[in-house]
């Protein structure tokens, strides 16, 4: 396994050198030459050299199973309730059967869930594949992972897609490991090559300041999880026709090693910031926790959620469980309304993906402006208020 | 109980991380490695339960040698021990190649009773490793926990964060956790353990060392490939408005009307 440049091919154009996100690469008498100790050979040179000068030295092995069908969309439930983020990857899902030429299929795993799954028919699923059992009622790791591995070795779907949730996340890592799967984690793009058969996957690293695309070419199924937001639900369409595939397994494939003593709502009281369309945030420019009723009187004028930065929940303003950011999450609302958040790094890659954001800040020169579909340069004690008071004049 | 093990990884520190407007690469000049700030909680974690406990908090990295000054560092906070998975033939390792590098590594390190890795790294953030080697080593996982409310005859309380709020967990050791910034607030060095982590000994672990099936590690183990690296589109800033408050939010009163119901 190397990299291996052709100095022949080499014209010492230097795109290579510009592409390395590792400085591996630098120019010598005019060629590329390769440091291997930096090289992680990920491979971005090869694709950005038009001389194919590079060279990714891999050994073809082969484990694509011809026989493998079917887009699968792990359908995630809390307490009986379908999560958003399936019927986003259902609307894609939908888009990859159909380039695939293949069926859309819904997994369900819970208990005392089986109406749910004529919600998932309308969806799109043309098969949804149905496991109920007390065990399952509630998210663990140990009978999720069980079952997931055994619907996927019984019946070898191409593609299985699932949120990047704190439940998705912690599932399919486990499952593609035990199927030796390729993953990739938290995409924001899904398209598929045709010709290849291949899910083209892409997603943002370094705290999204690079984008890359992963394909998985020699492994099924090809997995993914995908951000929450990002993609379009799909849309309800009663008329459209599934088949429902009951499975049962034996007593020790839901055996748990974990035990869930007890479940606490934090967040009941106001939206969940991961699933808010909405999202109205405070930073230190609040200048104390008293002042974040202002934010919730917007909110719930706009029918949002709270958000933070980090520096209130470092200054304990607020819980940790509203942290936008790269200590905290990403989101991808519609709105994000930033009031005294002057816009860090770490803030914008947990928050920049939003549709429109919205600034709000006394200093003009605040690097949250940079990125902000539309700013207002004020004190945000005056702005915020009559923002809510206007709002709901105009809704009245 | 047994040891603890913290998996940690050596990470750019991503806030140097910037895009040439000009180039549109990345701007690497002055680009620090740093232990990835998820990692700084469960090295701190690990160090906490070795001072309770009077075991032996052990920190483990796979990477290239440089990542021995991550592995320094930890040691300087009070971890005993150092590991370097480190080999030629490990580079191009996805995160199913590297999970299967790092159970087989604690498998040769020796007994343990927790295993501890930040939830993400902030490079990849793909949150997969963690969870790659609790299934490697077939051990029960605990993901994004938020505290370790008790451990006593091998079994363990924990508290899970979830996108509602947070579940309590019993779990028989020993386990994976995966933890989040809100577990604890991490320590500076000591003066000690600066000194102790100078002359401190990292173990260096090679791919013979660990008997590791070759078709499973590096480039040839990862199902995954990377074909293409690019720079997301920037967001350009838009209209900023600085006069009078009244007549600013009545501009913004329509673009959220716009957004909402169009």
């Amino acid at each position: 396994m190397s990299l291996h440049i052709s100095k022949e091919n080499c014209v010492g154009c230097t795109l290579c050198v510009k592409a390395c996100p590792f400085a591996a690469l630098t120019m010598v008498e005019k060629k590329a030459v390769v440091n291997l100790d930096l090289c992680t050979l990920c491979g971005a040179c090869v694709a950005e050299c038009k001389f194919e000068a590079i060279a990714l030295k891999r050994e073809k092995t082969d484990f694509v199973n011809l026989e493998s069908k079917g887009v699968w969309v792990f359908c995630e439930q809390k307490r009986g309730v379908i999560q958003s983020v399936s019927y986003e990857l259902l609307g894609k899902g939908r888009e990859l059967a159909t380039k695939l030429k293949t069926e859309l299929c819904a997994v369900l795993l819970g208990h005392e869930v089986e109406q749910k799954t004529q919600e998932l028919i309308c969806r799109g699923a043309d098969v949804v594949y149905l496991v109920d059992h007390p065990a399952l009622k509630n998210f663990l790791d140990d009978p999720y992972t069980n079952v997931l591995v055994r619907l996927i070795k019984k019946y070898k779907p191409e593609v299985v897609l699932s949120g990047a949730t704190s439940v998705g996340r912690s599932l399919i890592s486990r499952v593609a490991v035990k199927i030796h799967a390729g993953l990739t984690a938290d995409c924001t793009g899904l398209d598929i090559d045709e010709h290849k058969r291949l899910l083209l996957q892409t997603r943002p690293a370094f705290g999204g300041n690079i984008m890359a695309t992963i394909i998985t070419p020699n492994h099924r199924p090809q997995m993914a999880t995908v951000r929450h937001k990002v993609m379009k639900e799909a849309a309800i369409d009663p008329k459209h026709k599934g088949r429902i595939v009951k499975e049962t397994f034996e007593e020790d494939t839901f055996v748990s090693r974990t035990k869930i003593l007890d479940v606490i709502e934090e967040i009941s009281s106001t939206v969940n910031i991961a699933e808010a369309d909405v999202i109205v945030s405070g930073g230190r420019g609040m200048k104390g926790p008293e002042n974040f009723k202002l934010l919730e009187d917007l909110a719930r004028a706009l029918n949002a959620a709270v958000g933070s930065s980090r520096a209130a929940v470092d200054s304990g303003w607020m819980p940790y469980s509203h942290q936008v950011g790269q200590t905290g999450k990403t989101v991808c609302p519609k709105i994000y309304i930033a009031c005294g958040i002057s816009g860090q790094i770490q803030h914008l890659v947990g928050m920049q993906s939003s549709k429109t954001i919205v600034a709000i800040n006394s200093d003009p020169h605040a690097p949250i402006f940079q990125v902000a579909t539309f700013g207002i340069v004020g004190d945000l004690f005056e702005v915020v208020p009559l923002l809510t008071k206007k709002f709901k004049e105009a809704f009245e | 109980m047994n040891s603890v093990i913290v998996c940690i990884k050596q990470v750019p520190e991503t806030t140097d991380v910037k895009i040439n407007p000009e180039t549109n690469t990345l701007v690497r000049e002055g680009v620090k490695s740093i232990i990835n700030p998820f990692d700084m909680y469960a090295i701190e974690e690990a160090v906490r339960l070795k001072e309770k406990f009077g075991v032996k908090a052990i920190v483990l990295s796979m990477g290239p040698p440089q990542a021995e000054a991550a592995l320094r560092e930890a040691i300087s906070m009070g971890a005993d021990e150092a590991y370097l998975a480190s080999d030629r033939a490990f580079a191009g390792s996805d995160t199913l190649a590297t999970s299967y590098t790092l159970a087989k590594a604690i498998k040769k390190i020796g007994d343990f009773s927790v295993i501890l890795c930040g939830k993400q790294a902030s490079d990849g953030d793909t949150a997969q490793v963690g969870p790659g080697i609790s299934t490697h080593l077939d051990i029960p996982q605990v993901t994004y926990v938020k505290k370790i409310e008790e451990i006593k005859e091998n079994t363990a309380r924990v508290e899970r964060m979830t996108e509602e709020g947070f579940e309590i967990l019993e779990c028989p050791l020993p386990c994976l956790f995966t933890v989040v910034k809100e577990i604890n607030e991490p320590r500076l060095p000591s003066l000690k353990g600066i000194m102790k982590s100078k002359s401190a000994k990292i173990h260096l672990l090679t791919a013979q060392m660990l008997e590791l099936e070759e078709d499973r590690i590096g480039l040839k183990g990862s199902p995954t490939q990377v074909v293409k690296i690019f720079s997301p589109e920037r967001r350009k800033g838009g209209e900023i408005y600085s006069g009078a408050a009244e007549e600013g939010v009545d501009k913004l009163v329509a673009i959220l009307k716009k957004e909402l119901y169009a």
